[in-house]
């Protein structure tokens, strides 16, 4: 019998891997929003046999240099682009061989919304065996923090000293339009629905597509204890809904937003990267509104 | 064995298809897969072939294709694509990567012109580009010499002292489109020679990162032994020359094939078809008493730097024929050729540039030039378009 995580599945429990996926002695910076996704991801693994493929960004950083790996996993590094593809032909190997082997691309925003979609889009439309996250800080972190097509509008980069006009690509609809088996968002602020989405995920045939929102003290100049708080933020106002498409089709709203603009305030407040401008959140509010309306529509409809 | 007349491009993905399936006792096969001219009908025809354990991925891109055969590599499974001209540039990023990974893939590239503007027809300036790309570089001269590169590049691939990537290249249209009578050796024959590929660098369950991060004295290290990889192919090709010929009765031919060279004054060197012509001017000239041979280098990576200069030492005048240019310099061949005979006269004609048609009225008049010279000039490209 299975014994379930305790503690929103944060507690040890019997059903742990020997090891975690990121082990103590990586890299990443302190607060790392990433580091928080890898674990609750490792406690979901529990025994799963699981081969990871990381393209360039943190994720591969903070493996450390050779011959160390900070994962307790095995890993291949890929080219920036390739971590879908090189994680399709992995897991047809796997397949053909009977292996219950899951394969995970481990992905950066950068590696997933830009150079990586046409590889990303390809292995979905192809339905691979393959289950792929990508961990959004809105930001090439790994680069020293230039603009990439998920940093929200109002957020200054190295590359968007003003502030980037524009708003951030809905990938989950970009995803969920491929008619995947499987597409969520996942909260790192709420542990149980995360859990539940990466272990669905893991065993579910066919693509699978998760999309973190991933704290980056260092790219969003906040503190680092105040991650988790972000996060929840986000969800309260509704900048980050927390809601899952099965096929491609029915969409379920798992965490109901306040729509707080209070929550809003406070989410641009604490992060340095929205100080610099006069970021106008009347427009954001919109923007926010507009998407909750489709959004639930899509949720009513399927 | 059965004999058959087959295009490079068909004999090609049949040859791909039976060390494919020579593998089904190991990991399998596979590999990404795109379309570009002229290498299309490799893909196609491998699309069509059936395997017990091996599947073929339609990407989006040649990028792709690279990583899907790194993904199916790194699996433990054998691997294989094609591609030509701007796919090879496309995926160049991933070329690099599956050497430095150490993968034993092969991979199928049939030689055509770079574009804009674009033209389809032969120019070995494609795979040139990627010389320096950590591969073994072969360039064939016939369908057959591609059906058996393709077999025995396996062998050489995942040779335990090898591992290493091998390129096999052809010519646009001349072969690839050109059917050829072609001897295919039965699967039985191929499983014997082809035995299932053990890599010891799989990934499998162990927790290890493969291509994580390098520091300088790690990458030196590394590079090193990719050098040393290098350097110990043509021992090992040696080997499986005697194999090859012990199981299936022909030989195939040297890093460096030579032709009428025994007391050749004059010397064309050449790769790929442009040598079949070379060969043919050859014994014309020898018939009017002008004592011409032929060096065709047929593996270009590593450069048979060592047999060149057995051949040439001695030899009063080398014309180095490039059908690729590198602009300010002249032809990637000549560059590397001409420090191996520092006692000869070495030329540099560049010839079918874009895949004009090398005719032996060029080459004798290539010849002539050469004869006629008191001194090597700047490399001079010969419009035969
Ligand atoms: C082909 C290629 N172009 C550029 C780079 C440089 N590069 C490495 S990581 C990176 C940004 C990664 O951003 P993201 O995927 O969001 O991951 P993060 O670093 O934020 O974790 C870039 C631009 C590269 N490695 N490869
Ligand atoms: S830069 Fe950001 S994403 Fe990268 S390790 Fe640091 S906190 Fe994590
Ligand atoms: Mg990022």
């Amino acid at each position: 019998m299975r014994s379930e995580p305790l503690l929103c599945g944060l507690a040890q429990s019997e059903d742990d891997r020997p090891e975690p996926v990121l082990r103590a002695g990586n890299t990443n910076c302190g607060g790392c929003g990433m580091s928080i996704a890898l674990n609750m991801f490792s406690r979901a693994i529990g025994r799963r046999r699981v081969q990871m493929v990381i393209p360039a960004c943190c994720g591969i950083v903070t493996a450390g240099a050779y011959p160390f790996s900070a994962y307790g996993a095995p890993v291949v590094a890929s080219t920036f682009a390739s971590a879908a593809a090189v994680a399709s032909g992995l897991a047809r190997v796997a397949r053909m061989n009977g292996e219950p082997t899951r394969v995970v691309a481990w992905a950066g925003d950068g590696g997933t919304y830009d150079i990586g979609m046409a590889t990303v889009s390809a292995a979905a439309e192809r339905n691979e065996d393959v289950l792929f996250v990508c961990y959004d800080n809105e930001i090439y972190g790994n680069t020293g923090g230039q603009r990439s097509s998920a940093t929200p509008a109002g957020a200054t980069t190295t590359t968007t000293p003003r502030g980037k006009e524009l708003e951030k690509k809905d990938i989950v609809g970009i995803l969920a339009a491929h008619r995947v088996p499987y597409c969520a968002t996942v909260s790192l602020a709420h542990p149980e629905d995360a859990l539940r989405k990466f272990q669905y995920a893991l065993d579910a045939p066919g693509f699978r597509f998760l999309h973190v929102l991933s704290p980056c003290p260092t790219g969003w100049k906040s503190e680092p204890a105040e991650g988790i708080e972000l996060v929840r933020l986000a969800i309260r106002a509704g900048l980050f809904p927390v809601y899952e498409v099965f096929d491609g089709f029915r969409t379920v709203i798992n965490v109901e937003p306040e729509l707080s603009p209070t929550a809003l305030e406070r989410y641009f407040a604490l992060q340095g990267r929205f100080r610099k401008n006069a970021v106008d959140l009347g427009r954001i509010q919109e923007m926010i509104e507009r998407n909750w309306k489709h959004l639930r529509a899509r949720a009513r409809d399927a | 064995m059965t004999v058959e007349l087959l295009s490079a491009n068909h004999a090609a993905a049949r040859a791909a298809a039976l060390a494919g399936r020579a593998n089904r006792a190991g990991r399998g096969f596979g590999g990404g897969v795109y379309p570009i001219t002229p290498q299309t009908e490799c893909i196609e025809l491998l699309c069509r072939q059936e395997f017990e354990k091996g599947e073929i991925v339609r990407v989006e891109s040649e990028h792709s294709a690279m990583a899907v055969c790194m993904g199916v590599s790194l699996g433990g499974a054998r691997a294989f694509t094609a591609s030509s001209s701007n796919g090879l540039a496309y995926m160049a990023e991933n070329v690099v990567s599956a050497a430095l990974y150490r993968l034993p893939i092969v991979m199928m590239a049939v030689n055509r012109t770079l574009g804009p503007p674009w033209n389809i027809w032969v120019d070995h300036g494609d795979t040139l580009m990627l010389r320096d790309a950590g591969w073994i570089q072969f360039y064939c001269e016939d369908n057959q010499e591609v059906a058996d590169t393709i077999l025995l590049a396996y062998r050489l691939a995942e040779d335990a002292r090898v591992l290493l990537p091998v390129m096999v290249c052809q010519d646009a249209f001349v072969l690839s489109h050109t059917m050829m009578l072609t001897d295919l050796p039965s699967q039985e024959e191929v499983d014997a020679f082809l035995p299932p590929l053990e890599l010891p660098h799989a990934v499998g369950g162990k927790p290890v990162t493969v291509g994580g991060l390098d520091f300088p004295h790690e990458t030196e290290v590394h590079r090193r032994e990719h050098h040393e990889a290098m350097l110990r192919v043509p021992a090992v090709y040696g080997e499986i020359q005697d194999e090859f010929e012990r199981r299936f009765g022909r030989r195939p031919a040297d890093r460096v094939e030579a032709y009428r060279m025994d007391d050749a004054e004059a010397v064309f060197v050449s790769m790929g078809t442009t040598a079949s012509t070379a060969k043919a001017v050859v014994d014309a000239a020898r018939e009017r008493g002008v004592k011409a041979g032929s060096l065709r280098v047929r593996m270009f990576r590593p450069f048979p730097e060592d047999l060149l200069a057995t051949w040439l030492r001695g030899r009063e005048r080398v014309a180095v024929l490039d059908r690729d240019l590198c602009p300010g310099l002249g032809g990637v061949l000549w560059s590397e050729v001409r420090g191996v005979c520092p006692g000869s006269l070495v030329q540099n004609y560049m010839l079918g540039l874009g895949g004009g048609d090398i005719r032996p009225e060029h080459l004798e008049q290539v010849l002539d030039d050469l004869l006629a010279r008191a001194a090597a000039g700047e490399p001079r490209i010969v419009e035969v378009g």
